[in-house]
């Protein structure tokens, strides 16, 4: 467990808009990750939290920086690394069962074999009906099971997800959420996991990284130390919940005033009571 | 339908044109007299009409089958290279302003009267139209789509065949469609003024002799060449693909 898997290293991106003023979008970001970690990249938008995903992916490139999987370094795309994105992609042409099998013909798994772990993966995503299915004919969150079976199917080392439930409904995500985590403590694969949504964060990670804007870069990292399976309702991760809430309204704050100007105000109540007890620390 | 045969019989039996102009459908105004039916079923049993009908599909498949490659090809580098795109992709939006059979004396001149001449407008026409709607349609596959496909492993020429082409298939089918539409103006057109065989030299022909019943024979199959191929290939191609696609349209 202890295994360090990925490890950022003063990673940098910069995007040119135009010569002589290049945005930040991410800013001196170390992070190291374990091996069958579950870690949430939590932030406002433009927080560059999708684009440190997508350089871990190999499908942008760091500017400056080191980035190393297994000590190794990365160079592109690699299927040990597979995305699932915040809308399926899932290939229109293509039946559910063949869009599962497209990633294991790339890796020139024989065609029979290929059939038999796609079908296992869509049973485990209770879409094995579904296998001979056109992806229109799913709905939103049947779409994104079968995204999430194509990734798995690959058994890749590192599943990144890219706001993997951020278009659905709030029923079928709680679902989604109870599946997902069953899956990775069957799996142990090392989860990276993008959202915007804290609650989610919460319930489903063993480290949650608060991403800061402007420049984009790392604020803060807390570890979630509840039990599993998790419990919504479970009164450590209401109170984490609420930690984090406060110092994402502080960042939030400082968005709202660069874009709407100095006289902006979050009503912020400021007498919360810290988690931590320490009654009145953030007045 | 009807309607119009029988007012088109009454022009003729009134007399209002003569009739060498305005020839009867099915019923002579004299004895073993001409009409347009009788002209179109004789020609077509003795081989002359067929003949010139397989003439010009013929032309017409070769040049469009030429034009599709050239159109896909370059419709793919202005899609895959800016360069192309800023250059060759602003000319052929010109070329396309000009009509067709303006590049027939052009085409007279490099290729003399014959069968090249007619074949090089089709090319021309068909594939300057698909160069423009393939570029098109390639620009817009959903970069997702690509990504998903490279995170799974795909690139370069597989990327290309699984996924940006596959993606593109309906904008391409109705591409497809519309150039075919304009090669099959550009083979008449061409026959008509280059004539080296095919219906429109037989057009062309029934002008100078005066044959009315001839010439509207010729209409007839070339309107319904064009709309039978048009039903019964691309629009029943057209639903199968978009219904496969999941696409939804506007009924």
């Amino acid at each position: 467990m202890a295994e360090e898997h990925i490890i950022l290293k003063n990673i940098h991106k910069g995007f040119h808009r135009n010569e002589d003023t290049p945005t930040i979008a991410l800013d001196d970001v170390t992070l190291t990750i374990k091996k069958g970690e579950f870690v949430s990249l939590l932030g406002p938008s433009g927080c560059g939290k999708s684009t440190l995903l997508n350089i871990i992916a190999g499908l942008e490139k760091e500017s400056s920086g080191s980035l190393l999987v297994n000590d190794r370094p990365i160079k592109g795309p690699g299927n040990d690394r597979i995305v699932v994105f915040q809308e399926s992609g899932l290939f229109p042409w293509m039946s559910v069962l063949d869009n599962v099998m497209y990633g294991l013909l790339i890796k020139k798994v024989p065609k029979e074999e290929a059939n038999k772990r796609a079908m296992d993966w869509l049973q485990k995503v209770h879409l094995g009906k579904f296998a001979n299915s056109m992806p229109h004919e799913l709905s939103g969150g049947m779409k994104q099971r079968v995204a999430i079976a194509r990734a798995l199917v690959m058994d890749p080392e590192i599943l990144l997800m890219d706001e993997p439930f951020a278009a659905l409904d709030e029923q079928t995500r709680m679902v989604l959420h109870k599946e997902l985590e069953k899956i990775w403590r069957e799996t142990g694969k090392t989860i990276i996991f993008v959202t915007h949504n804290i609650r989610e964060a919460v319930v489903l990670s063993d480290r949650i990284v608060l991403m800061k804007t402007r420049p984009g870069g790392i604020k803060n990292i807390f570890p979630v130390q509840a039990a599993r399976p998790r419990i919504s309702s479970d009164s450590l991760l209401i109170h984490l919940e609420n930690r984090i809430l406060t110092e994402l309204e502080q960042e939030m704050e400082k968005v709202l005033k660069e874009e709407l100007g100095s006289d902006y105000a979050l009503k912020t109540d400021h007498l919360r009571v810290d988690p931590h007890s320490n009654m009145g620390s953030d007045i | 339908m009807l309607i119009l045969i029988a007012i088109w019989e009454a022009i003729s039996k009134f007399e209002v044109f003569p009739s060498f102009m305005w020839p009867p459908f099915i019923i002579p105004n004299d004895p073993g007299g001409v009409t347009v039916v009788k002209t179109l079923v004789n020609g077509l049993i003795s081989g002359q009409l067929l003949l010139a009908t397989g003439t010009s599909l013929w032309r017409l498949i070769l040049g469009f089958v030429i034009a599709v490659i050239i159109g896909l090809l370059l419709g793919f580098l202005i899609y895959k290279y800016k360069i192309v795109d800023d250059t060759l992709g602003f000319f052929v939006t010109s070329l396309q302003a000009i009509p067709n059979l303006v590049w027939m004396p052009i085409a007279i001149l490099w290729f003399g009267l014959g069968v090249e001449s007619v074949i090089f407008i089709v090319i021309l026409g068909a594939a300057l139209s698909i160069t423009i709607t393939s570029s098109t349609a390639f620009k817009s596959v959903p970069p997702l789509l690509i990504r998903v496909a490279s995170t799974m492993g795909s690139s370069g020429f597989h990327l290309f065949r699984t996924v940006i082409f596959k993606s593109t298939v309906p904008q391409q089918i109705a591409g497809l469609r519309l150039a075919w539409a304009l090669a099959w103006r550009s083979v008449l057109a061409g026959e008509l003024l280059g004539g080296s065989g095919g219906l429109g030299t037989l057009l062309d022909l029934g002008r100078s002799i005066q044959a009315m019943d001839l010439i509207f024979s010729i209409m007839i199959i070339i309107g319904v060449i064009g709309s039978f191929i048009d039903n019964f290939v691309f629009v029943r191609l057209e639903r199968m693909v978009l219904k496969k696609y999941g696409i939804q349209t506007t009924p």
